[in-house]
């Protein structure tokens, strides 16, 4: 075969002419004959009990439809992992936000007055609002002790340790929730007929999950329940289980009216009442020699789930095997905690837990850095995992990896040492104080240890009656390159041109369940099954004797049409298989965590103006290995677009919470980053292959998240000399550590002197 | 679905959008995105946020860069709108929807029409404008996805190409 590489080169994307000239099709540009608007009545309270709605006076109540708990035909529940979280509250709520009836009506200009006429009186219950409140048990608001998971992971002998360090360092670090903030918000069209089922159309990343909660609310047999995904406005997790209880209602209601129903959130209604990142605390307590040897430590990673267990359990899981960060610990234990509170409840958000406890880990290595008397870099240096040692969960690294390299190239590239020499020349002066700070990290890819033998996926790829091929998966695009890369990977596989493949929508009722579009496994998983599928294709061709063992594309598409001429089909499945030296023990939550990982170094370069306080990022390196870059214009794409987030997630983005809700769910009042804000990003690649991804490519859409928050705040530190331990750091905590006085008691001052 | 009733109030409203002429009849407070969205079929235009701060409504109004959530249909009486619809000659991609592809500015796709829209807003203003004034000029245009670094290197691209003017 002799054909121009396209794996490797950018090639255009395949829904790109689509989305730039305004032709892309996502939900709410979708109309139905007949079709109706839903809206959501939620609880105003944080937990109680139902006592009694009221649908007040001056709004034509007969012209709605009103569905309730008692309207659903199967079990009441959003099916995931657990089934505790209700569809639509009946009795207890447990949440702001908490869905509890639904209204329709052709007009949805009237909707919004009909849900402020719905009054609702509540017995209330004491709720529970932080992590240290749950613990403390002063009620119980889920199962018997507020806690949905723990995990233990014990390596080596810890309690030994302590005699022998040299130093203990201690420290505690937390993280605030973050909202996803896709652009478009969350949306749903229902319909429903006796003979068809229930269709949905929607913005979504999970497909099948969205199927699976459909099937056990309207008690229907998987025939009948068709879930297509339109195209989608960007998600980062935000689009993972949430969208389940969105199609939920919009299914119950257009089966109660017999009519399609659209139900679109507005931006406040998403950000108030959809998931955001878990909230989390992390304690490091770290055994170490003179020479700033890690001997050996203990790790508590405790999350905030708010009140249903959702994905909780899962998220702790990535956080927990993650906190260690990408060093060599002879001896640790890490101890991991899910906790509900009465907020809405958290959920997916790119990184999965691993932001959280990476953010913990590479500002404790700073920590311990100052303590030992070594530099950050040198310290880092000392206590990086070689090749041929093990994770925190036991697994020996096999790969290539060589940290020290990369952190070296990184500090060359952000000309850290040189800068860093300047601003401690120039810093005492200023006022502007600048600084250098950096964060190694690693991510794995795909699902955790047996995550993805119970996924067990399975793509197709079809021939075309035009002689070309169409991939058939549910793993979902929304901006990341789904579409493109797999179609890649499948014309690379083949000999064929980018052009003669195409992909399918997700539909149900045409594709297999490839699994969900998360935990950075797309390409990786859901790519080497997609190369594996489309061999298929050409072995068929060959075997049956129309296609030569070297052919050019033009001959393949004459081959494939006249296959499908003779036989009318030409399909070729792939499903996941384990690779045979991968060993996973659950109950020890010991082992092969991921079937690889990849691997960072970012440099942040900040500058805190002591004039407003505020902290600004004025240059950022990205190096990362992540194996093989199958489009480099796409991987550019990701890193940068998951530092932006992160440095968002750092300085920016602060959600502001009132007995468990949001008070700034606008854009104006919740900030992410905007163009003028963000810092040139210059991202760099090592690669070096990976076994266990198509064409060598390992996952790369949420390791950028990991790395840009410790590495920012480790900067604020040297810029200061004063370390900031949770995040996001505002100008008014920086103003607090500095001045020593509180911004809140000098407000007091100023209204009491007005 | 609107009943003779529901239509008393509204008024008929010229306006041209995308050179064409359109008489619509709207509620005169009736926001022009839903105008362009729900009457003229034009979804390019999306509402991300219904306030004016993310720009994914933004189109052409009079040549001015505005956003379709905060316009009231009474404001564009006669006025000339451009969406994203009116960009591309045909199959002939505008320089910076060209642009755009090649250089990764748009991802997820639902900021992209606004973002460039905002674009050739600031490059019929400014044909060469600096990277500080690329940032500026479309930094009433929110993007999740990218980071903006692959939007600042589109517009770029575009203005070296020379992008047509309106």
């Amino acid at each position: 075969m002799d054909h121009e590489h396209i794996v490797g080169a950018a090639v255009p994307r395949k829904e790109g002419r689509d989305k730039v000239t305004g032709k892309a099709r996502y939900v709410d540009d979708m109309l139905l004959p007949d079709m109706i608007y839903g809206a959501t009545v939620r609880s105003q309270i944080p937990r109680g009990r139902i006592q009694k709605i009221t649908f007040g006076p001056g709004i034509a109540w007969k012209e709605f439809v009103v569905v309730s708990a008692k309207d659903i035909p199967g079990k009441n529940c959003i099916a995931l992992i657990g089934d505790d979280q209700p569809c639509l509250a009946s009795d207890l709520v447990n949440h702001p936000e908490e869905p509890i009836l639904l209204l329709a009506h052709p007009d949805r200009h009237v909707l919004r007055k009909a849900v402020e006429a719905v009054s609702i009186e509540y017995n209330p219950l004491p709720a529970l609002f932080t992590m240290e409140e749950s613990e403390c048990r002063s009620e119980t608001i889920w199962g018997t002790d507020n806690i949905f998971k723990t995990y233990r992971i014990e390596k080596g002998d810890v309690d030994a340790v302590w005699s022998r360090a040299d130093y203990i360092v201690e420290g505690e670090y937390s993280t605030g929730a973050q909202e996803q903030l896709y652009i478009e918000n969350n949306g749903m069209i229902a319909s429903f007929d006796v003979e068809r089922g229930i269709t949905v159309w929607g913005s979504l990343q999970c497909p099948y999950y969205v199927h699976k909660a459909l099937l056990t609310l309207c008690n229907l047999p998987a025939e009948k329940v068709r879930v297509v995904q339109m195209e989608t406005g960007g998600a980062f997790g935000g689009k993972e289980e949430y969208p389940s209880m969105i199609a939920g209602h919009a299914a119950l209601l257009a089966i109660k009216s017999g009519k399609p129903v659209k139900l679109i959130y507005d931006r406040t209604e998403d950000m108030a009442a959809t998931t955001k990142r878990h909230p989390s605390r992390t304690r490091h307590r770290t055994a170490v020699s003179r020479d700033g040897k890690i001997l050996g430590g203990e790790i508590e990673f405790t999350i905030d789930g708010g009140a249903y267990a959702t994905l909780s359990s899962v998220v702790l899981s990535r956080g927990a095997i993650h906190a260690g960060g990408p060093y060599y610990w002879p001896n640790l234990r890490i101890r991991a905690k899910a906790l509900a509170t009465n907020a809405p409840p958290h959920g997916a958000f790119r990184g999965f837990g691993a932001p959280q406890s990476l953010f913990a880990m590479e500002r404790h290595m700073d920590r311990i850095a100052r303590v030992v008397g070594l530099s950050p870099i040198e310290i880092r240096r000392r206590n990086f995992l070689q090749p041929g040692q093990t994770t925190a969960t036991e697994q020996v690294v096999r790969e290539p990896i060589d940290l020290g390299k990369l952190l070296d190239r990184a500090l060359s590239l952000s000309e850290y040492h040189s800068k860093k020499e300047r601003f401690s020349i120039e810093n005492p002066a200023g006022a502007t104080k600048r600084g250098m700070g950096t964060a190694a990290f690693l991510h794995g890819a795909g699902f955790t240890g047996s995550g993805e033998r119970y996924l067990s996926s399975v793509v197709g790829v079809e021939g075309c009656a035009d002689g070309g091929v169409r991939v058939l998966v549910s793993s979902t695009e929304f901006g990341q390159g789904t579409k493109t890369v797999l179609c890649q990977i499948a014309a690379e596989a083949l000999g064929l041109r980018y052009e003669d493949v195409t992909i399918a929508q997700p539909d149900t009722t045409a594709v297999p369940n490839s699994g969900p579009t998360v935990a950075s496994r797309t390409v990786m998983v859901v790519g080497k099954l997609v190369a594996s599928a489309a061999r298929g294709i050409q072995q068929t061709l060959m075997l049956t004797g129309v296609l030569g063992d070297s052919y050019s594309a033009d001959e393949f598409r004459t081959a494939c049409r006249g296959h499908m001429a003779a036989h009318g089909q030409l399909r070729s499945w792939a499903q996941y298989e384990p690779p045979p030296d991968i060993f996973w023990d659950d109950q020890a939550y010991r082992g092969e965590a991921y079937a690889a990982y990849s691997w960072a170094v970012y440099v942040a370069e900040v500058a805190v103006d002591l004039t407003t306080y505020s902290a600004s990022v004025n240059d950022f390196v990205a190096l990362q290995e992540v194996g093989r870059v199958l489009h480099p214009v796409l991987a550019i794409g990701q890193i940068v677009g998951g530092v932006a987030q992160g440095i968002g997630f750092a300085l920016y983005e602060k959600v502001i919470w009132q007995q468990g809700r949001m008070q700034n769910s606008q854009m104006t009042n919740y900030i992410m980053p905007t163009s003028s804000d963000l810092p040139p990003i210059r991202v760099f690649f090592e690669e070096l292959g990976n076994v266990h991804g198509a064409f060598g490519a390992k996952g790369i859409g949420e390791l950028p998240m990991d790395g840009p928050a410790p590495a920012i705040l480790n900067a604020v530190e040297d810029a200061l000399g004063i370390g900031f331990d949770s995040i996001p750091l505002l100008p008014e905590d920086i103003f607090e550590a500095i001045t020593g006085r509180s911004l809140a008691s000098e407000s007091d001052v100023a209204s009491r002197v007005r | 679905m609107i009943s003779s009733l529901e239509d008393r109030g509204k008024s008929e409203i010229a306006l041209m959008v995308n050179g064409e002429p359109k008489v619509v009849r709207a509620f005169p407070m009736e926001r022009l995105l839903d105008v362009l969205r729900q009457q003229l079929g034009l979804t390019g235009a999306k509402e991300g946020c219904g306030e004016g701060e993310c720009g994914s409504c933004s189109v052409l109004m009079d040549d001015a860069l505005v956003n379709s959530c905060l316009v009231p249909i009474l404001q564009a009486e006669g006025a000339a709108i451009v969406t994203i619809e009116g960009l591309a000659a045909g199959e002939q991609l505008e320089t910076l929807q060209e642009a755009f592809l090649e250089c990764g500015g748009s991802q997820c796709g639902i900021c992209t029409p606004g973002m460039i829209l905002a674009a050739f807003h600031l490059l019929n203003k400014n044909p060469r404008p600096t990277l500080q004034e690329v940032k500026e000029g479309l930094s009433g245009n929110l993007c999740r996805c990218t980071g903006y670094v692959q939007i600042f290197e589109a517009v770029a691209r575009a203005a070296e190409r020379g992008t047509t003017s309106s």
